[in-house]
């Protein structure tokens, strides 16, 4: 189908944009990559009155890595954070979970329009970056013609495909904090087809103590639940040397914490399974990436 | 204050020529190629970017062209299957090496998916360094992301390696 008709504004600047968002009041939307919007719009699940297109707004579109963290602007393309340039580069070495995740994210055709950013804003809990945004401990920036805030992602999804974002407001960018010393990451997933949102995927976090026993285990799921979630799985491994770890013990109790939904991929108990297998696939992998950062 | 428009003329290049189109704001980039510009070679299968068909090149990237408002492309350059082959100097045309490739191993059938296909794979060969020999994770990404119905994918991968291997003799 076609998307119902609709008035079309592309500001120039910030401002502009949100000027003619507060105009419009609720029935106006913001398109960015336009990767997930055009869609519910072709489906008619979406019949927005005004599409503000931000993609002439110039200053969104940068990847600023620091100590800190990396902060990635509302026009960010995911293909721009997979590599290549020497920002996103820098992005991988302060967070290496951003392009990890982001490498599973749609297919190139898509990567090369779609934005982190919109993805975070979707809410979709089948995206890849909202749970890396969560296990990361990032925040959302956000302008509105009153003023700018910075919302952690606790406070920021409320639900699937729904945010605590205001109606006339841009989220400028995300901000992903940097992995800490003696920490590793990975990233996994099994979808259907290569680029498929997942049947179900796992990112992990494993921080080590200065004698490479594990301090501390975190993950987040992929199409695992409403809206995204840091599981704590610490206690099945605490204190245990990186290198021999009872990983399994982890794999069980975050099968026992997820609480997945069933669909037409996947149910819930295959669900659960998955959260098993991809995270006693993940941990080692992680502790062993800190175990090298520790060397290092 | 920024205008907020219902209609927009477009004026964008495509295949190199200049083209322009006066269109309603929702119209999909898609349906502005074959419907306003009469360039039906872009097919149109699924609407919300799952399949691939529609895939064409927008400043020589591959986009999904149902996945893009007509508005959004002005002043850009589009390239459309129609776009793949060249002038031959006499005449007639010299198909691009992976319309050749596809010919060669018989990767269509009934060709419906075949220009999304073509677009998708023209673009992940021009933008790789031709001397590397390809890898068939390289190959499953640049097939992955467009759905085929009829033929499988076993033959349009070796059509995507023919064409690899075609674009890498000519780059000796
Ligand atoms: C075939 C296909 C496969 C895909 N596979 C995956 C996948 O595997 N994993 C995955 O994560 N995603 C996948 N996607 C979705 C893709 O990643 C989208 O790019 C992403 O979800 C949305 O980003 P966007 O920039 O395209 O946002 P848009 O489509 O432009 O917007 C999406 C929503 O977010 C809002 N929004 C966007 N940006 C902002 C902003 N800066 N401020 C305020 N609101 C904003 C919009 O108003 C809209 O409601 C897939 C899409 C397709 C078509």
């Amino acid at each position: 189908m076609k998307p119902a008709p609709f008035r079309y504004a592309d500001p120039g600047t910030l401002d502009e944009a949100l000027e003619v968002l507060s105009a419009e009041g609720e029935g106006a939307k913001v398109l960015a990559g336009g990767q997930s919007l055009l869609p519910l719009l072709s489906m008619r699940l979406a019949a927005p009155a005004v599409l503000v297109d931000i993609n002439r707004v110039p200053g969104l579109d940068t990847i600023e890595a620091t100590g800190d963290g990396v902060r990635v602007g509302a026009l960010v393309r995911h293909g721009a954070l997979l590599g290549g340039g020497p920002d996103a580069d820098a992005a991988a070495r302060v967070q290496p979970l951003l392009a990890r995740a982001t490498a599973h994210v749609a297919h190139p055709a898509i990567r090369n329009r779609g934005t982190t950013v919109g993805s975070i804003a979707h809410a979709d809990p089948s995206g890849e970056m909202t749970s890396v945004l969560a296990l990361t401990g990032g925040s959302v920036a956000v302008a509105t013609p009153s003023g700018t805030s910075e919302i952690p992602w606790a406070d920021f999804f409320v639900g699937p495909l729904e945010t605590s974002l205001p109606a006339a407001a841009v989220v400028t960018s995300a901000f992903f904090p940097a992995l800490p010393p003696r920490a590793g990451t990975a990233f996994a997933e099994i979808a259907r087809r290569r680029g498929d949102y997942a049947v179900c995927g796992a990112g992990v976090v494993v921080t080590l103590d200065d004698d490479r026993r594990v301090s501390a285990a975190r993950a987040a799921y992929i199409s695992v639940g409403l809206v995204p979630e840091v599981h704590d799985l610490t206690e099945a491994v605490a204190g245990q040397p990186a290198d021999a770890a009872d990983w399994s013990a982890a794999a069980a109790l975050a099968r026992g914490k997820v609480d997945p939904d069933a669909d037409l991929h996947a149910g819930a108990g295959y669900r659960r399974h998955l959260v098993g297998v991809l995270t006693g696939r993940t941990l080692p992998a992680a502790a062993a990436e800190a175990v090298s950062r520790s060397a290092a | 204050m920024t205008p907020v428009d219902a209609e927009r003329t477009v004026s964008l290049t495509v295949n190199g020529v200049p083209r322009e189109a006066t269109v309603p704001v929702r119209r999909l980039l898609s349906d502005a190629l074959r419907h306003d510009l009469g360039l039906t070679g872009t097919h149109v299968g699924c609407e919300h970017g799952v399949c691939g068909a529609c895939t064409v090149l927008v400043d020589g990237a591959p986009v999904r062209s149902c996945l893009v408002l007509a508005v959004q492309v002005d002043g850009r350059s589009v390239r459309t299957v129609e776009g793949l082959a060249r002038d031959d100097g006499r005449g007639g045309q010299l198909l691009h090496p992976v319309q050749e490739a596809f010919r060669e191993c018989h990767a269509l059938q009934c060709g419906f998916c075949t220009p999304g296909f073509l677009m998708t794979i023209a673009a992940g060969l021009e933008a790789r360094d031709a001397a590397e020999e390809i890898s068939e994770e390289e190959v499953d990404d640049m097939v992955g992301g467009n759905l085929c119905r009829c033929t499988g994918y076993a033959n349009i991968k070796k059509a995507v390696r023919h064409a690899a291997a075609a674009m890498r003799e000519d780059a000796r």
